[in-house]
């Protein structure tokens, strides 16, 4: 037989109908999660043609993307503040009800964003297919899933079938080897991609990443390196399961129990990519080399060190815009760059593991006078769990705002916003222009990156405060 | 969904590469529940000055705009969030076909399933497009074919079954309803019921 890629590996297993010419494979989706903002015109289509959810059992709802941070608005019986959100927010309450959908409400401590709470309540499971109405949908590949963003017309159609229509994608191999120095996270790892290959460097492809700093990561690390796959324009990102994947999963709600789970690690060991499996692309990293990164354009390929600076590339017109936005100039150092605002959060970096590594460096230490610190836990378990350990109290003793889960100020579609003119160093995902707000300017970052950016006010190297 | 043929149209052209979803729809026009009226939020951070007034100086607002139902863009349009809003508010404002060397996946796939018609160009095309803003072209989806002045014709590439699906306005929901047998007895074999 011929060697597998896992990607090949996890897709041959979900062809319900090969592709020919004139048709794409119809591909069996095993987990479809669904949200608020890119559902409801789905559920339309369902009622206007008089379909069921096919399987409910495959279907699970949340709300993270429009929902207040506000504890009041959540808890306290205080209306959603936003109109358009709170009407939102009814109509998934109204169609999950209509169609016998699972929700994961408002109130529920099990809530938070999509994207971290599929991992955390073991929905995501090695060798499934996983979609979402969400292109950030790739982080769950993180467990060896093939997980991809799709648009609301498929949440219709994956609703009412289970299944897709989809060509077989190429394959990209990342592979990173070597051992990350100290203060160099997961995050720069990803954006040092991005920076290498491009925006566009994985369009048309699923990437593996792989090699020995991959396997050496928890699968917290590994989920923010899958995460950002889409920024480099690929849909889906995959690391192959391993003793670190079974681990996590282990004991989660919905993880295999018993005989079932002693049987899914035996076929989760499978999949694995074959020696000699071939791939369409492949780009290599010395993890070694690598330093903490940060962006400094309006897209996440435009990335330095952060002791570096902006580069400089005359005659390029839309880069020369790109920096007029952000009020940088070519050649202009990074580090000292005064920042107004600092957000730990999002799908990318706002696990308990983030929020230890911001905590590492607040701990003792002020949020600088005229920053404003906001930390979004990405979920309420990991709310609970960051205040039982003290982390919490680590934010609110120097000053930051501690809030309830959800996407929050990585689009502030919930009304978390950033100023414009402000620079926000921002663990989240995207630094496209108006992102976190109107003329806001955003510098992705790792969290220890950006809780150094809150204690010195500035753009600062986390390293400055490694022990 | 109105079956697609030929489309002939005046292009208008945005040169800026990776231009992203973020920019064609902003987040927070997204707590719509509907998919229609996004047309007048299309590229509203670029469109629209802080008091909500159109700035003249950007290519939509200026009269050779209107009418145009081909937008030619820079390189990888469609980048970043799936966001099905941003075909959706293209096509609400009346752009038909969008035009570059390269189109992200998810905005590409969205796009064929709303009649929004995809066309990646060579380097070539793509420049002789770029310089010359208004230029009168036809797409013809049956012959998959863009031609532009003096007779010239380039070929474009287009998956097989979303152009079935365009040509004839149909969605790809009833195909996949038709394979009902095939994805039971997917399951059957699958969870060993």
């Amino acid at each position: 037989m011929t060697a597998q890629s896992l990607f090949e590996k996890v897709w041959q297993r979900h062809v319900v109908v090969p592709e020919t010419d004139d048709t794409p494979a119809i591909l069996y989706i095993d987990l479809h999660l669904t949200h608020e903002v890119t559902s409801p015109q789905a559920f339309d289509v369902l009622r206007a043609r008089k379909l069921p959810v096919r399987r409910l059992d495959r279907t699970l709802a949340t709300m993270d993307h429009s929902t207040p941070t506000d504890t009041a608005q959540i808890f306290g019986g205080l209306p959603i503040k936003l109109e358009s959100a709170a009407r939102q927010v009814r109509q998934l309450e109204v169609n999950c009800a209509e169609f016998g959908v699972n929700l994961i409400g408002l109130q529920d401590s099990r809530r938070g964003i999509v994207h971290i709470i599929g991992p955390e309540q073991g929905a995501t499971q090695p060798g499934k297919t996983i979609v979402c109405g969400d292109s950030h949908t790739s982080t769950h590949g993180a467990f060896g899933a093939l997980a991809f963003g799709i648009g609301t017309t498929e949440v219709g159609y994956v609703l009412a079938t289970q299944c897709l229509l989809q060509r077989k994608p190429k394959t990209l191999e990342i592979v990173v080897n070597g051992r990350l120095p100290a203060g160099v996270s997961a995050k720069d790892v990803v954006l040092a991609v991005i920076g290498r290959i491009g925006v566009n460097g994985g369009t048309g492809h699923v990437i593996e990443f792989r090699g020995s700093a991959i396997a050496a990561m928890s699968m917290d690390e590994r989920m923010t390196v899958c995460n950002m796959s889409i920024e480099a324009g690929a849909r889906a990102g995959m690391i192959a399961p391993d003793a670190t994947t079974h681990e996590y999963l282990k004991g989660r709600p919905f993880a295999p129990q018993g005989a079932d789970w002693d049987k899914a690690v035996a076929d989760w060991n499978t999949l694995r990519s074959d020696a000699g499996a071939v791939y369409d692309k492949s780009a290599a990293f010395d993890a070694g080399t690598l330093e903490p990164m940060i962006t400094f354009g309006t897209n996440p390929g435009m990335v330095t060190t952060i002791s570096g600076n902006v580069p400089e590339r005359p005659g390029d017109a839309v880069f020369a815009k790109s920096l007029a936005y952000m009020g940088l100039t070519a050649g202009e150092r990074m580090a000292e760059k005064p920042v107004q605002v600092v957000f730990i959060g999002s799908c990318t970096n706002a696990r308990i593991s983030d929020l230890e590594a911001a905590a590492a460096i607040l701990r003792g230490r002020k949020v600088a006078r005229g920053v404003r610190a906001l930390i979004v836990p990405g979920s309420q378990q990991i709310k609970l769990e960051a205040e039982q350990r003290g982390l919490a109290k680590v934010f609110t003793d120097a000053g930051a705002e501690w809030r309830e889960s959800g996407c929050s100020m990585c689009l502030g579609m919930n009304g978390d916003l950033v100023d414009a003119g402000q620079y926000c160093v921002s663990t989240s995902n995207r630094n496209f222009e108006g992102r976190q707000g109107i003329g806001a300017r955003t510098l992705l970052a790792s969290p220890a990156s950006a809780a150094a950016a809150a204690v010195r006010g500035c753009v600062t190297d986390p390293r400055e405060f490694l022990g | 969904m109105d079956p697609i043929t030929v489309i002939r149209s005046r292009t208008v052209v945005m040169p800026s590469t990776n231009i992203d979803t973020d920019q064609i729809i902003p987040a927070r026009f997204l707590t719509t529940t509907v998919r229609e009226g996004l047309g007048v939020s299309l590229f509203a951070d670029w469109r629209y000055d802080q008091a909500g007034q159109p700035k003249p100086d950007f290519v939509l607002n200026q009269p050779a705009a209107r009418g145009c139902q081909v937008l030619v863009a820079g390189r990888n349009i469609g980048c970043g969030s799936s966001r099905e809003h941003a075909p959706w508010a293209l096509l609400d404002f009346g752009i038909r076909v969008v035009i570059s060397t390269e189109i992200a996946d998810i905005f590409r796939s969205n796009s064929l399933k709303n009649g929004l018609l995809p066309v990646v160009v060579d380097e070539a095309t793509h420049e002789w497009l770029l310089a010359n803003p208004g230029a009168e072209v036809e797409v013809d989806l049956p012959a998959c074919a863009l031609r532009l002045a003096e007779g010239r014709e380039v070929k474009f590439p287009i998956e097989a079954f979303s152009r079935y699906c365009l040509m004839n306005g149909i969605d790809e929901l009833g195909y996949l309803l038709s394979q009902m047998a095939a994805i039971e007895r997917y399951e059957r074999t699958r969870e060993g019921a």
